[in-house]
């Protein structure tokens, strides 16, 4: 039996601006406007004295709680609910190394992913490295070949901004004939965004100085298998920085443990962590990872090669499949939305599997080559509805609807492998349920 | 270019007064100078025109042997895969409903072959073999793939003359993709 307060009037009576229930999302700007004051009252209201005092309280009130710890964690009943998809699961493991971890957006809110949920791709392992023994090396066309080591590279100004990092392969089980049927980290969990603070590439390369006619810098990392791409000189002297901390502090292991590269909009392979050399050369290496993966097969068999910017993009992270509606009334529906072009210009949602839209309220700020979340205010009927998030970036860019993506690019097992940005859409049933539906 | 910039001038800022602040841009200047054999420590890249390639050599046939020893077991009889990635045949497929994306029908240069084979295998034990057995891997690669023929020596001046049947087949999309190709015009 939902309550009636002041709150749910103004945002049931907000005015619909799409068919299927969505309304206004200047109705969430009134609402964070009252919030206080509604606060303020409904405070007053449960300040009401028990007598004996102790009875019907909960026992964490009633004897000290547990000793601080030197390092956190989430609470017992968050640790096993809220925790990343590793691939494979554990029945299906077998002989294969489970390198490849989703984060799961459906149970996330806010735009930064906690640092030890981000996703994680290690094509061979993740390194336990000990940084009194790496060095990151500059050499190849430039002036004077130079050795940094962790220590060092701590004593210069460093940078911070929000940045996401997508791999390529984000979401490549929308190219499926049929919806895949897991959560929402399955299907957009290669997505996180965080923090990073470092040195920006080109105040070492700078140091080092590049000769006349350098272009690419081929990066090494230091893992088993030294996973390696050539990243274009203009995007190494434009934002690219040798990232040390993620979220405040010394990144992961999984993430690249001591330094890593960081091209901030650029597909996440490219990212190359444990990084620990930097050649300046005139020409791309051509590595396994930037021609046998990491290209695009198109439909007349040839293969787009340095596709490197993500594409416009955005998903519904709430309400997704991993809920269920208890009955008809006000939901929030909130999303994620980027973009390697930098700002996201616009996100509208759809109620109506595209019919109509809706434009959502953006949180800011809106950082360049960051995730954005969306907010639309929704008031479900009962009945079926599909809903859908399209981006847009302030390069224009719109994100395209999944069959426009398929009829360009075509479907595995032919191509379109990399890079799928299509529009998602949840199918909401009478029953409250959701599922992942192609529309 | 803006951050960069910033950074720039808070380095200035901060540092340009400090005793130790000899680069004219305002940062510390704290990199070592590193020797070549710091770099050749690092650097393990190969080029298509066969820069960084080593000394040694291989034939085809010796790669066999190798292959059966150290690859088979992930990579299957003769490259055929299962449960790691195929390595052989799919030539002509790239254009079809049922393209089979392997060294022989797909990448488009033999050095890259060797680059990723020494770098990353075996697997379990990346590097661990020599440079004369990483030519002779990238030579039986090339030959089950009928690439070379089986005699045929790889070192650092042939593995670089090597023609992959897809060569061509690769359209460099930085930084703007060719209008036939950009599908994100048209949503």
């Amino acid at each position: 039996m939902p309550r009636k307060t002041n709150l749910d009037d103004q945002l049931l009576d907000a005015p619909p601006v799409a068919g299927n229930g969505l309304l206004d999302r200047r109705a969430l700007l009134k609402l964070a406007a009252m919030g206080s004051v509604t606060g303020l009252a409904a405070g007053r209201a449960r300040l009401a004295f028990a007598d004996p005092v102790a009875a019907g309280q909960p026992e964490w009130l009633l004897a000290p709680g547990l000793p601080a710890e030197a390092y956190g964690r989430p609470s017992r009943f968050e640790l096993e609910r809220v925790k990343r998809y590793v691939w494979p699961l554990e029945a299906n493991r077998g002989q294969t190394i489970p390198w490849l971890s989703f984060t799961p957006h459906d149970l996330l809110h806010g735009v930064h992913t906690p640092s030890g949920l981000h996703f994680e791709i290690s094509h061979h392992g993740i390194p336990d490295i000990d940084p009194e023994r790496h060095e990151l090396l500059i050499h190849g066309m430039v002036e004077r070949p130079l050795k940094f080591n962790l220590e060092r590279l701590d004593r210069y100004p460093t940078v911070t901004h929000d940045y996401f990092v997508e791999c390529a392969g984000n979401s490549g089980r929308l190219w499926n004939e049929e919806p895949v049927a897991e959560t929402l980290a399955l299907t957009h969990g290669f997505l996180s965004g965080s923090e990073w603070t470092g040195v920006p590439l080109a105040v070492l390369l700078d140091e080092a100085g590049i000769q006349p006619g350098a272009k690419w810098v081929i990066a090494e990392g230091a893992d088993s298998g030294s996973l390696s791409r050539s990243v274009p000189m203009g995007k190494a002297l434009d934002d690219s920085m040798i990232a040390l901390y993620q979220n405040g502090e010394r990144v992961r292991p999984g993430q690249g443990y001591p330094m890593r590269l960081l091209n901030p909009g650029f597909e996440g392979n490219t990212n190359v962590k444990w990084v620990r050399s930097l050649r300046v050369t005139d020409r791309p290496a051509m590595t396994r990872f930037e021609t046998s993966r990491y290209t695009d097969l198109m439909p007349d068999g040839k293969a787009l090669q340095f596709t490197l910017e993500m594409e416009v993009k955005s998903v519904i992270t709430r309400p997704t499949n991993s809920m269920k509606l208890k009955e008809p009334g006000y939901y929030e529906i909130a999303g994620l939305a980027w973009t390697g072009a930098g700002r996201i210009r616009r996100v509208e949602v759809s109620a109506d599997a595209g019919r109509t839209w809706g434009d959502a309220l953006l949180q800011e700020p809106v950082s360049p080559k960051m995730t954005t979340r969306f907010r639309m205010p929704w008031r479900w009927d009962g009945g079926p509805a599909t809903l859908q998030s399209r981006a847009t970036d302030e390069s224009g860019r719109v994100q395209p609807t999944r069959q426009a993506l398929i009829a360009a690019r075509g479907r595995p097992p032919g191509p379109g492998t990399y890079h799928f940005n299509g529009i998602h859409s949840w199918g909401v049933l009478p029953s409250g349920e959701i599922r992942h539906v192609y529309a | 270019m803006s951050t960069r910039r910033l950074v720039l001038a808070l380095a200035c800022l901060g540092i340009a007064c400090s005793p130790s602040g000899q680069d004219p841009d305002g940062a510390p200047g704290l990199g070592l100078p590193a020797s070549n054999e710091d770099v050749a420590h690092v650097f393990w890249s190969i080029f298509p025109d066969g820069e960084n390639l080593p000394p040694g050599s291989g034939t085809a046939a010796e790669g066999r042997i190798l292959f059966q020893l150290h690859c088979q077991a992930c990579h299957g009889l003769g490259g055929a895969g299962k449960p790691a990635d195929r390595l052989v045949g799919g030539q002509g497929s790239l254009g079809s409903e049922m393209p089979v994306k392997t060294i022989g029908s797909y990448w488009p240069y033999a050095t890259t072959v060797f680059n990723y084979v020494r770098r990353a295998m075996p697997y379990t034990a990346p590097m661990s073999l020599s440079n004369d057995d990483y030519y002779a891997l990238t030579a039986y690669l090339l030959q089950i793939n009928e690439i070379i023929s089986s005699d045929e020596i790889v070192n650092a001046d042939t593995l670089p003359q090597v023609v992959m049947p897809n060569r061509e087949g690769f359209v460099l999309s930085y930084p703007s993709r060719p209008a036939r190709y950009d599908y994100r015009a048209d949503p």
